[in-house]
């Protein structure tokens, strides 16, 4: 033990630093096992601060921490019961009795390609993962799914070539990968959404004519003079012009409202 | 008249031919056709193993998307579709150990215990409209087209399955007689093409489909009709292939039944996508008149 | 095709763990070769059917695992529903395969298959395949 003076140390309430948790004064604790371990934890605290709580720190598997990015997927079951629930490290809430353990990343095959040469036709997903005829409908990735995604439902719409469907219908993806770390027939659902998505917005929505006109009225230069304008401005100037700046009124009726400044118009 | 449809994975792309074909002339008999809603892949093929459940899994979830639509009825057209869902069908009828297992693992479904009858869209023109309403409603009869049923394997294959005894050919015989075709017997109506196989084969070279083309030619048939897109893959996409590999001496035009039926009904030619068969498929029905001026 | 048949040649497991997955009974086929007569695929085969099925009373797994005609089977039923011993040896074939497949062996790897091909297969094509030739 090194030395200490131990008049000057104040006994400091138990408080976590950084990401780490804080436990509250008086709070109850609740034993959770991860990876099989006992360990007490806050009950108030999410799957992520907890584990932060119990000593484990995230060097990968965390990202966002706002239930978003994908990072966080956790396998858990309840003591006493034989089913698997599936969730979001960061946003779920732990309970008492849960055996859990994060899947940080899942080795499902991911195709290269090259959108521009690959087309819009459903073949092109059926050439880049044919693994998708593998499937048996268990149902299983829907389960697992931590957005409610219906991951059976689009890989049929991709078996049966609907592009637009799969695209839709897996919107919410934020590409965990729990549906492929269930799936028996070893398929990247993920993995041929994102493709579906991509070949969908590349190939099959249509383009918006009012932002074709916008690019080509910046690229035909112009709005240059604004911009040099701006450019020119000292921080001051810039940040009085941004403070007066004029606002279209909220839920202004479309047309009701013009700024009084037109010239940019 | 509604019906509840299952159309499967292939009649939405490459056999778009086999399903529009279908839906039209159905309407045009007076046939509200409702493609039940949520259906995934039937499998393709019936698992045959005696422990094997999952492979039952997706034809019963089909089975109960159309339970729960109200459905007593689910018609399907192709061959491979049409046994797949009839005999996952037969299990959760009649056996009730499995029925169990497979309505605890779905737990997120309804039970289901068979209650929805798997009809061919044969067995449903002849039972429930019959042979004498659609000749009555033919408008360009197929006269002249020696045309042979071809049923393949699993129209008829297993028994308890079939949609009638095998060797028997009276449902498609039966419908291509209404349309005025010339029908023709032939003795590889319930050869198998090859199936699955023609995934290892070259193109061209499946020999189980250049010898039903063979023997079919030999016998003097200009044309032959199925209801599976496999067997139409192998034995009429594949003919170009096999006269170049030298397997088949001449093209025997292939069609869907649907098609010869919309041709018959006289619906617009867009509803047939022959753009999907082999070129000598329209090719012949335009030589013969068949085909209703565009 | 003689076969000699001595203790270790039999395999009473074999036969049993056949006859549990297939459903059938391997032991009442009486050897007429119907089945190879009614068999689309049979030229392909190096063993027809007959064969496979003597082989399979004998529970001989060694030489069947290495022949290829359960890998030949379209599962088209015509020998099932000929059969006088009522056998279905669609099943029996099936059987086969899954042995091999259970194992996490692959007949065919999806892969390898090249984008040509895939994007001109039906899907039911690429479904049935892949249910009989990949684990």
């Amino acid at each position: 033990m090194c030395e200490t003076d131990q008049k000057t140390v104040k006994k400091m309430p138990r408080v976590a630093t950084g990401d780490r948790a804080i436990l509250p004064e008086g709070a109850k604790t609740i034993p959770v096992y991860i990876m099989g371990k006992m360990y007490e934890v806050p009950e108030t605290l999410t799957i992520m601060k907890a584990m932060e709580f119990a000593g484990f720190k995230f060097l990968r598997g965390a990202g966002c921490r706002g239930g978003i990015c994908g990072a966080c997927p956790t396998v858990y079951r309840m003591a006493g019961d034989y089913k698997l629930h599936f969730g979001l490290a960061c946003q779920t809430v732990v309970e008492a009795n849960m055996y859990l353990a994060q899947i940080p990343f899942f080795p499902a095959n991911r195709a290269i390609f090259n959108i521009d040469e690959i087309g819009g036709l459903p073949e092109a997903i059926h050439a880049l993962y044919p693994e998708i005829f593998r499937c048996v409908a268990c149902n299983q990735c829907t389960k697992a799914c931590p957005m409610d995604v219906d991951v059976l439902g689009y890989i049929s719409a991709l078996k049966q070539g609907n592009i637009e469907k799969a695209a839709k219908l897996s919107f919410d993806c934020i590409q965990c990968g729990l549906c492929a770390s269930r799936c028996m027939g070893e398929i990247p659902q993920y993995h041929a959404a994102q493709l579906a998505r991509r070949v969908y917005g590349r190939y099959i929505v249509p383009q918006a004519e009012h932002l074709k006109a916008r690019v080509a009225a910046i690229e035909s230069g112009k709005y240059d003079a604004m911009l040099d304008e701006l450019a020119a401005m000292s921080k001051e100037d810039l940040e009085k012009k941004y403070v007066e700046r004029e606002r279209e009124p909220d839920f202004a009726e479309i047309g009701s409202w013009q700024p009084k400044e037109t010239r940019y118009l | 008249m509604k019906i509840s449809y299952y159309p499967g994975c292939t009649l939405k792309t490459k056999a778009r031919n086999l399903d529009r074909a279908a839906v039209a002339s159905l309407e045009t008999l007076g046939v509200e056709v409702q493609e039940i809603e949520r259906w995934n892949c039937c499998g393709a093929v019936h698992s045959l193993t005696a422990d094997d459940l999952i492979h039952q899994v997706g034809p019963v979830r089909n089975l109960i998307r159309a339970k729960e639509q109200g459905a007593d009825k689910l018609v399907t057209l192709c061959s491979m579709c049409y046994n797949t869902l009839a005999r996952a069908n037969q299990i959760m009828k009649n056996d009730t150990v499995k029925r169990d297992t497979i309505n605890r693992f779905m737990d997120e479904e309804i039970d289901y215990a068979g209650e929805v009858e798997v009809v061919h869209y044969l067995t449903y023109l002849q039972e429930v409209i019959g042979w004498q309403k659609i000749k009555d409603q033919v408008k360009i009869p197929l006269t002249d087209l020696k045309v042979a049923p071809y049923y393949g394997c699993t129209l008829q294959r297993p028994a308890e399955v079939g949609i009638e005894p095998f060797g028997s050919y009276a449902l498609m015989t039966g419908l291509l007689d209404a349309l005025g075709a010339t029908v023709m017997n032939f003795t590889a109506a319930d050869k198998c093409c090859g199936s699955y196989q023609v995934l290892g084969v070259p193109a061209g070279e499946n020999k189980a489909a250049a010898a039903i083309v063979n023997l079919a030619a030999d016998a003097g048939i200009e044309a032959l009709a199925t209801s599976c897109p496999l067997c139409e893959y192998n034995l009429g996409k594949q003919q170009g292939q096999m006269i170049a590999k030298g397997n088949i001496t001449a093209h025997v035009p292939t069609y869907y039944f649907t098609q010869l039926l919309a041709v018959a009904l006289g619906l617009d030619t867009e509803n047939c996508h022959f753009e999907l068969n082999d070129p000598t498929s329209a090719e012949l029905l335009q030589s013969k008149k068949c085909l209703a001026a565009a | 095709m003689t076969l000699t048949i001595t203790g270790q040649t039999q395999s009473i497991q074999a036969i049993e763990k056949l006859n549990e997955l297939s459903g059938e009974s391997v032991k009442l086929c009486m050897q007429c070769a119907t089945c190879t007569g009614m068999c689309p695929m049979a030229l392909e085969m190096d063993f027809s059917p007959r064969k496979v099925m003597h082989m399979a009373q004998f529970g001989l797994m060694e030489k069947l695992a290495g022949i290829n005609t359960y890998w030949k089977c379209a599962s088209c039923h015509a020998c099932s529903v000929k059969c006088p011993r009522g056998i279905d040896i669609a099943k029996v074939m099936e059987a086969l395969r899954q042995q091999v497949l259970r194992k996490s062996h692959n007949y065919i790897e999806p892969s390898e298959i090249s984008a040509e091909t895939i994007a001109e297969m039906p899907q039911i094509a690429l479904v049935a395949g892949f249910r009989k030739f990949t684990s």
